[in-house]
């Protein structure tokens, strides 16, 4: 029985269909299957799948995005339920991750976050025009293990600097890892600024974060 | 003396992507849109002026849902034709239709040195030579800033760059990098120093503004605020939207151009209900996204096709368009520079866009290299001559002539060849020589526009700008700087 819904989850995620998605979470529930396992034998195979298919080529950006949306829905479902049994899913990591202050270019940092979450990162996406404390705020409240600051100005990207500099006054560095990117940064300036890492597309991001916490 | 521009004028090669039928389609999408799913204004100005003329606004998200008729009305105020005017009156741009002019590229990031070859970040002395050399250019009618000047404070840095231009090149400058009211207040302070005063800044704008929607369906606060700015003073500004196929834009062609339509003309409705009769312009540069990495391409089938749409929808609007073209993807001056190139301004220019943008960068509008910017004005030229098409007369029908050669002989010794020879083009940069030659010689075009550029950086001397307004030009930002609390001294000019 199980399998065969297992089988339903997987295609839902594959498929990026959000109903069925949403719809199998519902039966698990119902059923009374473990979430967590509904989650690694149910959904992630699913996602997996479509992020081999997009790292090879095969399948598009919209595939992944849209396979990513179905995961989300599917989570939000379970995880009421997991909170009510009092279990916690094990992530890589968690990921604190905006454009910064004065910046309002959000295409490449919205797909930074989704292919970290895709990853199996908890990604904590403060949006765009995030004033520079907010970074270092949310990273102390959620524990986070990596912030990720894109700009895509030369006028903004000092602030990514800033964003460092508060993390390190507040004394989260170097627990806490920072990551940069976005079109006018390099890896030079990355070393300038003291960052952990830089990356010049959302696949390096997560290689990037996945060596920063040891995955 | 100030160089001539050679522009394209009336393009003889027409070229219709949409008939008449599917531009009122679009359009009249392009209203229910904006009726229904709205476009978000993130200006408590912009709100104001939409509720006084009776839009519904909605004060938490900031979105403006207006009706068709408003929107309508509004763009009628909307000169159809005016002048963008340059320092030098003898390189005024008239906007009317018949003119297709390029200007630099913007907001570059790095730049190939041209005597290393050399990446480097773009400073303050790189926006002065980019537009001393393109001032030497009869392809580039006018600036855009080409590079960020990155030494200079945040600040004031869109100051600072208005400044080098002007002391650097007697041309238009039109900025895409002043974003801000408080930037938009000094700089329409700094053109009307240039232009002499307020009133003539208003009769002859010398600077003009280019702003960015958000896509999908929103604007940007700074740009709205920095627009009005622009507008009540009478410079002329334009809003571009870069709306992405699958992205920030319907996967489809019409509904990316429907989300582009939707953006601009409500930006531009909005300044003439703020300054009824204010000089705007539509300004595009849609694209496709990379399906794989989700980038912005700028330069494929679509983005050619859009440059064409486009400007039937400005046309049906009755102003005049800024069109992206150029800014090709490629890392060098390549293959893929000259195709991408080529093929967006042949199309841009064949509608009769009025303004083209721009010559000299790579990589989707990152790297400056002064070796694209000639071969883009190559490009320009090329096209120009083209778009003349075939006039026929008496003297080109050369009857006479032909009944003189007769059946064999050759036409090189006629007078009628010498007094026209010269209507042929001549590349500058395109290789024919024999095979040969070539091999032995082991250079290409770049290293010839290499040469060319490094000869106009070290020869060519703009008309200068006079010492008085030079000062004003430098008390402005320092006081602006002064205001924004910029250490004394970092911002020097
Ligand atoms: C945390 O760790 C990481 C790790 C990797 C990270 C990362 C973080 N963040 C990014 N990455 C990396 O991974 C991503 C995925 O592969 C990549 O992200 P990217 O964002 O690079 O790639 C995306 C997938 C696709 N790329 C993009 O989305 C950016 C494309 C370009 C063309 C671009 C766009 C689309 C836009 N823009 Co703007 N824009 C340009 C861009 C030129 C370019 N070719 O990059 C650039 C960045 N813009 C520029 C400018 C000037 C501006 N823009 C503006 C506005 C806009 C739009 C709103 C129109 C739009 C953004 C829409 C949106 N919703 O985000 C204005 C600024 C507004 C503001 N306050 O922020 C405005 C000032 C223009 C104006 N006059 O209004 C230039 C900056 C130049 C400079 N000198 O600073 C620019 C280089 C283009 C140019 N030459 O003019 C990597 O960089």
């Amino acid at each position: 029985m199980a399998d065969g819904l297992f089988e339903a989850m997987r295609r839902s995620v594959e498929e990026g269909d959000v109903a069925a998605a949403e719809a199998t979470a519902r039966t698990a529930v119902d059923e009374g299957l473990d979430p967590l396992e509904a989650i690694e034998s149910g959904y992630v195979p699913g996602l997996s799948c479509v992020g081999e298919g997009f790292a090879s080529g095969e399948l598009y950006l919209p595939d992944m995005v849209l396979a990513a949306k179905a995961m989300k829905a599917a989570m939000s479902v379970l995880e009421p339920e997991m909170k009510r049994r009092g279990a916690t899913r094990s992530v890589v990591g968690k990921v604190v991750l905006g454009t910064v202050k004065g910046d309002i270019h959000e295409i490449g940092k919205n797909l930074v976050g989704t292919m970290l979450s895709a990853s199996g990162f908890e990604v904590h996406d403060l949006g765009v025009d995030v004033p520079l404390d907010r970074f270092a705020d949310v990273a102390g409240e959620v524990g986070a293990d990596i912030v990720g600051v894109s700009a895509l100005l030369t006028t903004t990207m000092t602030n990514q600097r800033a964003v460092i500099d508060t993390l390190t006054s507040r004394g989260l560095r170097p627990t806490v890892k920072v990551i940069v990117g976005g079109a006018p940064v390099t890896q030079a300036w990355a070393d300038e600024i003291g960052a952990d890492g830089y990356s010049e597309d959302a696949v390096g991001a997560v290689t990037l974060a996945r060596r920063l916490v040891g995955a | 003396m100030a160089t001539a521009i050679n522009p394209i004028v009336n393009p003889r090669l027409r070229v219709q992507v949409l008939d008449d039928e599917e531009i009122q389609r679009i359009h009249t999408a392009t209203l229910e849109v904006i009726e229904s799913a709205g476009v978000r204004f993130p200006s408590s100005r912009a709100l104001d002026i939409w509720a006084a003329n009776g839009a519904r606004v909605d004060r938490d998200t900031g979105v403006v849902r207006a009706p068709g008729a408003l929107i309508e009305d509004a763009l009628r105020r909307a000169p159809a034709e005016y002048t963008l005017a340059a320092r030098d009156p003898s390189q005024d741009l008239p906007l009317d239709g018949r003119h297709v002019y390029a200007g630099t590229d913007g907001c570059g990031i790095e730049v190939v040195d041209v005597e290393t070859g050399e990446l480097r970040r773009s400073t303050y002395r790189d926006v002065a030579d980019i537009a001393r050399v393109a001032d030497a250019l009869e392809e580039v009618a006018f600036h855009w800033v080409a590079v960020s000047a990155q030494d200079r404070p945040a600040e004031s840095r869109g100051l600072h760059e208005l400044a080098a231009i002007w002391r650097n090149s007697t041309k238009h400058v039109q900025t895409e990098s002043v974003v801000t009211e408080r930037e938009a207040r000094a700089a329409v302070e700094m053109a009307a120093a240039v232009a002499g005063g307020r009133e003539r800044l208003r009769e002859r704008p010398v600077l003009s503004l280019m702003e960015c929607t958000t896509s999908p369906l929103g604007q940007d606060g700074g740009a709205i605020d920095a627009g009005l700015v622009a507008a009540e003073a009478g410079v002329p500004v334009g809003f571009m939207t870069m709306a992405s196929c699958a992205f920030t834009g319907p996967v489809s062609r019409a509904g990316t151009l429907v989300v582009g339509n939707a953006e601009v003309i409500s930006a531009l409705a909005l300044m003439q209900l703020a300054y009824p009769g204010c000089p705007v312009y539509y300004a595009a540069a849609q694209t496709a996204m990379d399906l794989r990495s989700g980038a912005y391409t700028g330069g494929g089938p679509e983005d050619f096709v859009f440059g064409a749409a486009t400007n039937a929808l400005a046309d049906f609007y009755h102003v005049p368009l800024s069109m992206g073209a150029f800014a090709t993807g490629a890392h060098e001056p390549d293959w893929q520079a000259g195709l991408e190139n080529g093929l967006s301004m042949l199309l841009a220019s064949a509608v009769g866009s009025d303004m083209l943008l721009g010559v000299g960068l790579l990589n989707g509008s990152r790297i400056w290299s002064y070796e694209q910017l000639l071969l883009d004005c190559e490009i320009y030229a090329l096209v120009r001559e083209s778009l003349k098409g075939v006039e026929v007369n008496d003297e080109t029908l050369a009857l006479d002539v032909i009944r003189t050669v007769g059946p064999g002989g050759d036409f090189l010794a006629e007078p009628h060849t010498r007094r026209h020879m010269r209507e042929l083009w001549q590349p500058r940069f395109l290789d024919r020589r024999p095979h040969g030659t070539w091999l032995a010689a082991d250079d290409r075009a770049r290293d010839w526009a290499r040469a060319r550029a490094q000869a106009l950086l070290a020869e060519h001397r703009p008309e200068p700008l006079d010492d008085v307004t030079a000062g004003t030009l430098a008390e402005i930002i320092a006081r602006v700087e002064a205001n924004a609390g910029v250490a004394a001294g970092v911002g020097s000019t």
